[in-house]
């Protein structure tokens, strides 16, 4: 009983729950910056309408480019069902922890640069190469922040990690907790193509990095893909929320802890999409090249988290 | 009258003999746990045809059978119908020589054995890499490699001949923790030395100049051995030192070694992402992963001197694990490297493209080895870098001094040397395989024969099963670490009866390969079922690329491996110091040139800045020495009675 209900909750998160994250966010921005934008429910309808629209494949692609929507989309939900979302129970807790949910998510974005390559034009050379750079250099900064969690849980394991951080409550206060979640904070940017990484809006191919490696990507294939990166999205925002803030996680089994749970991840997810909607209304997109300054600001903060488990 | 198919087949089919029977015998030893032992005297004192396969000698001995066997049956297909062809007896000898020696380095139990065997290896090895002596740039390379090789082994016997001085004997048995009970200073630098001979062969930078020089310029089925094996040979020695002879070292020498292994992982992996050579890239690789070895086993050493056992066993485990699994996906990325050698006739990555479309298994085989050396999971390469950085994450708790702050920064270098080896592999894979072919070689490209791609899937296979079956697999340490620190951990490490991996008893991090492999089959397969079910008969046609709205796109407005690179080599500017030469010719306004000629390269920092200085003051000294060859038999004469009188006068005082 109790496992099958983690892995719906879980899956009516990751593949429910994401979309409406991304148009709460789209919406938020829109209000921010005095548009209309549209509605919420705007994503949900977009992948309806691409899982019925037909698809162009290009000329120039192999296997590799219709392999790696499934790949990009696998790699997300399974990565997503070992971060503990409502209760420190996670479903595919044995099948790795934070380890395997970083590796998970490198292994769509490899297949996801592959597949911008295969299309033979430069708008996905371009985006790969990008995105490769970029993701390379936020990893070391992550595996800070996360080893952080983990060594103040003593393992690497999501469910152990989120059961000591449930342990105590007020701990996100201790400043190597402060440090490691800004250091995450940025991180999150980074990965999901936010304001000043990336713009998600953009229209222009010579700014893009993410969308630039779906240039060719139409119909169902755009679906699945657009999808995984909500997922994504979706999995490093609890995967931050439920490492530093905790608070009102169930560690038992009952029908209203996960209700209550449930609610309370809702409404940490809403106040967590705030903050990022806020930095991207504040600041301009980055220049490339000083993207990487941004990245070892991160790298320095989690190094600082560390180092300040030295004092408290 | 030569007969290069009958050669090809004789030698070729000895290597196969010969790698099967290497891998039977060591299968035994690590299953039984037992030691083999053989001595045959030779008549000669300190001197003994003496052969020990122990369980650490075994395991190398594994990675050595897999890869004779693999490589043997591609050699017989590479070998056909190619310039080599006429002197594939020459090359069939020398290559069952290399595996020979390889094969009693590994099991040598005397010093004057294994050196003389080391030998052996390293002239083999140099004869195979200067195979093709036409081009110069072979030569050359053979030439650095000799010279570098050799200076790593006279570090070599100055090391074991201290050693066997204090143990008063030459056996390796004997050695047996040897320098736990000599004074420090002695040990300090008997450990530098081997540290420095051994490293040498490894590829550790920096001594690692003839590394990426010789390993591609070989013929690509020697690459293959030479990166996937012949390295080995200085981990092992590095291994039988460190864990062997050597009882709890001082932290210092186990902090060097996870520093040296920090280092050369990534630096390994930044000039691998220039290289556009894609054998070069390759080479680079190795330092890389080489760098990834030390890590483990600079943790183990560490843990070692604070005085945890288990935990020693586990980074040791990574290491050695890491070792095997580089020997596998290595030499099957260099046998695809010689694929593509042999079917488009070049190296250059530049001029590649497409050949997913010409040679589609050689394609899926290197891809398969691309994600394995990337990290990604399931497969091997994944599981050695978790176990490390089990290991350093475990090791922030085992030491209160700020020397435990070494290991998380690490762990975040080996997570950005992982990452750019990504990035890296991305590049080599999508430039060579995918797109549009950027050449007329590779448009008309041919897949190897059948034996080439057995030669490939082999190696595949098994980082596959490496990867999958590592909870079961992990048993096969056990008399290795009981060996060299005397406990046994693969209880803890396997789960879930093997289907997972443990990291150490209790809560520590787990995971399960099989389990990760089988939610990416159903997630992959739930919505692809799910697709062509609703979607039978929606429109999927095959179109142009997006070009801007130009007349078509052509290899010309593809991605670069220059181009991908760019970003990396803006960032890591200090390190690259990067030089580009642009000249373009116009026609009416600047805006719209004729032709442009680009030339982009990046310095060669070591070269440059330590081997240059370094050969001319050797050139200086060797002018100065000059002076006492005067070329008079008199001048002669009264060297040798000089000589004499010291010996007599040192003689005399001892």
């Amino acid at each position: 009983m109790r496992e099958a209900t983690a892995v719906l909750i879980h899956l009516f998160l990751l593949l429910v729950v994401s979309p409406l994250v991304t148009g709460f966010m789209r919406w938020a921005k829109a209000r921010l910056q005095t548009r209309q934008g549209p509605g919420i429910l705007q994503p949900y309808w977009d992948l309806f309408k691409l899982f019925q629209k037909g698809m162009v494949i290009p000329e120039t692609a192999s296997w590799l480019f219709r392999a790696t929507p499934y790949v990009v989309f696998a790699t997300a939900v399974a990565a997503g069902l070992m971060v503990p979302m409502v209760s420190t129970f996670v479903p595919l807790s044995m099948a790795g922890g934070i380890l395997a949910v970083v590796y998970l998510l490198g292994f769509g974005r490899f297949f996801l640069a592959l597949g911008g390559l295969d299309t033979g034009s430069s708008f996905g050379g371009l985006g790969s190469s990008r995105e490769m750079t970029i993701s390379a250099l936020a990893e070391p900064a992550l595996m800070l922040a996360a080893f952080t969690v983990a060594i103040g849980a003593n393992s690497t394991n999501l469910s152990e990690v989120a059961r000591a951080a449930v342990g105590e409550t007020w701990r996100f206060l201790a400043p190597s907790q402060v440090l490691a979640s800004a250091a995450m904070f940025v991180v999150l940017l980074a990965e999901t193509g936010r304001i000043p990484v990336d713009n998600p809006a953009t229209h222009l191919e010579l700014t893009m990095i993410h969308e630039a490696m779906l240039l060719e990507y139409s119909g169902p294939y755009l679906a699945l893909i657009e999808w995984g990166a909500w997922v994504k999205q979706l999995l490093l925002m609890t995967l931050l929320i439920n490492s530093f803030f905790p608070y009102g996680m169930q560690t038992g089994w009952s029908w209203a802890g996960t209700a209550t749970g449930l609610a309370l991840v809702l409404l940490k997810l809403t106040a967590l999409s705030c903050c990022i909607v806020l930095v991207e209304t504040t600041n301009a997109k980055m220049r490339l090249f000083r993207v990487p300054e941004l990245l070892a600001a991160s790298f320095t903060l989690g190094a600082l988290a560390l180092a300040s488990t030295f004092l408290f | 009258m030569r007969r290069p198919a009958l050669a090809g087949r004789i030698a070729f089919g000895a290597g196969l003999a010969g790698g099967g029977m290497s891998l039977a015998s060591c299968i035994g030893v690590l299953a039984g746990g037992s030691t083999v032992v053989l001595t045959l005297p030779s008549g000669v004192r300190l001197f003994a045809w003496g052969v020990r396969l122990d369980p650490l000698s075994a395991l190398f001995g594994l990675a050595l059978g897999v890869l004779a066997v693999a490589v043997s049956i591609y050699s017989w297909g590479y070998t056909r119908d190619s310039e080599i062809q006429s002197r594939v007896g020459l090359l069939g000898f020398f290559y069952n020589l290399l595996l020979l020696s390889l094969t009693l380095v590994f099991t040598a139990s005397n010093v004057f054995f294994f050196l003389l065997v080391w030998e052996v290896m390293s002239l083999s090895a140099y004869c195979l890499v200067s195979f093709e002596h036409e081009k110069q740039e072979t030569r050359k390379a053979g030439t650095l490699f000799l010279i570098m090789s050799h200076g790593g082994t006279g570090a070599l016997l100055i090391a074991f001949l201290l050693l066997s001085t204090a143990a008063g004997s030459m056996n390796f048995a004997d050695f047996h923790l040897l320098m736990e009970r000599l004074p420090a200073d002695q040990t300090n630098i008997i450990l530098l030395l081997f540290l420095l001979g051994f490293g040498v062969k490894a590829g550790v930078i920096p001594l690692h100049l003839w590394l990426p020089a010789a390993h591609p310029v070989a013929p690509s089925n020697i690459s293959a051995l030479m990166s996937g094996i012949v390295i080995k040979a200085g981990i092992y020695g590095l291994a039988r030192v460190l864990f062997d002879f050597s009882g709890a070292p001082a932290l210092w020498v186990g902090m060097l070694v996870l520093g040296a292994g920090v280092v050369c992982g990534l630096m390994g992996v930044l000039y691998a992402l220039m290289e556009h050579d894609l054998k070069r890239l390759l080479a680079y690789h190795s330092i890389e992963n080489i760098g990834i070895i030390l890590i483990g086993f600079g943790a183990a050493l560490m843990f070692r001197s604070l005085g945890r056992a288990n935990l020693a066993a586990l980074a040791l485990i990574a290491g050695l694990y890491h070792t095997l699994n580089h020997a596998i996906f290595k030499s099957l990325l260099f046998l695809g490297a010689g694929s593509v050698l042999k079917g488009a006739g070049t190296r250059n990555m530049e001029e590649l493209g497409g050949l997913i479309r010409r040679m589609p298994a050689t394609a899926l085989y290197f891809l398969t080895g691309a994600t394995a050396i990337s990290g990604l999971p399931p497969l091997n390469g994944f599981i050695s870098e978790w176990l490390t950085y089990q290991a350093l994450l475990a090791g922030f708790g085992t030491t209160q001094s700020l020397t435990r702050l070494m290991f998380p920064l690490a762990g975040a270098m080996l997570a950005l040397t992982a990452a750019l080896a990504a990035a890296c592999f991305v590049k080599a894979f999508g430039i060579t395989f995918l797109a549009l072919p950027r050449s007329e070689a590779a448009a008309t490209a041919k897949e190897g024969n059948w034996f080439m791609k057995t030669g490939m899937a082999l190696p595949a296979l098994v980082c596959l099963g490496l990867g999958i079956g590592a909870g079961w697999f992990v048993r096969v340490f056990d008399p290795i670490t009981e060996q060299a620190l005397g406990v046994k951990v693969s209880v803890q490490l396997a789960a879930g009866s093997g289907l997972a991996l443990s990291a150490g008893a209790g809560r520590g991090g787990m995971v399960s390969p099989s389990g990760l492999a089988a939610m990416l089959v159903i997630l992959c397969a739930l919505p692809a079922v799910l697709l062509a079910l609703l979607r039978r008969g929606a429109p999927c046609r095959v179109g142009p690329s997006w070009d801007c709205g130009l007349p078509g796109l052509t290899a010309e407005n593809e991605y670069t491996a220059t181009a991908f690179s760019k970003p990396l080599r803006m960032i890591f500017a200090t390190l690259y110091r990067p030089r580009r030469e642009i000249q373009a010719e116009y026609e009416v306004s600047p805006y719209y040139p004729k032709a442009i000629r680009f030339e982009s390269e990046i310095e060669q920092s070591f070269e440059k800045r330590l081997y240059g200085p370094l050969k001319e003051r050797v050139l200086a000294a060797a002018g100065r020495v000059r002076a006492v060859q005067a070329g008079s038999i008199h001048a002669y004469l009264a060297y040798i009675f000089v000589a004499l009188i010291l010996l007599l006068l040192f003689g005399a005082r001892a």
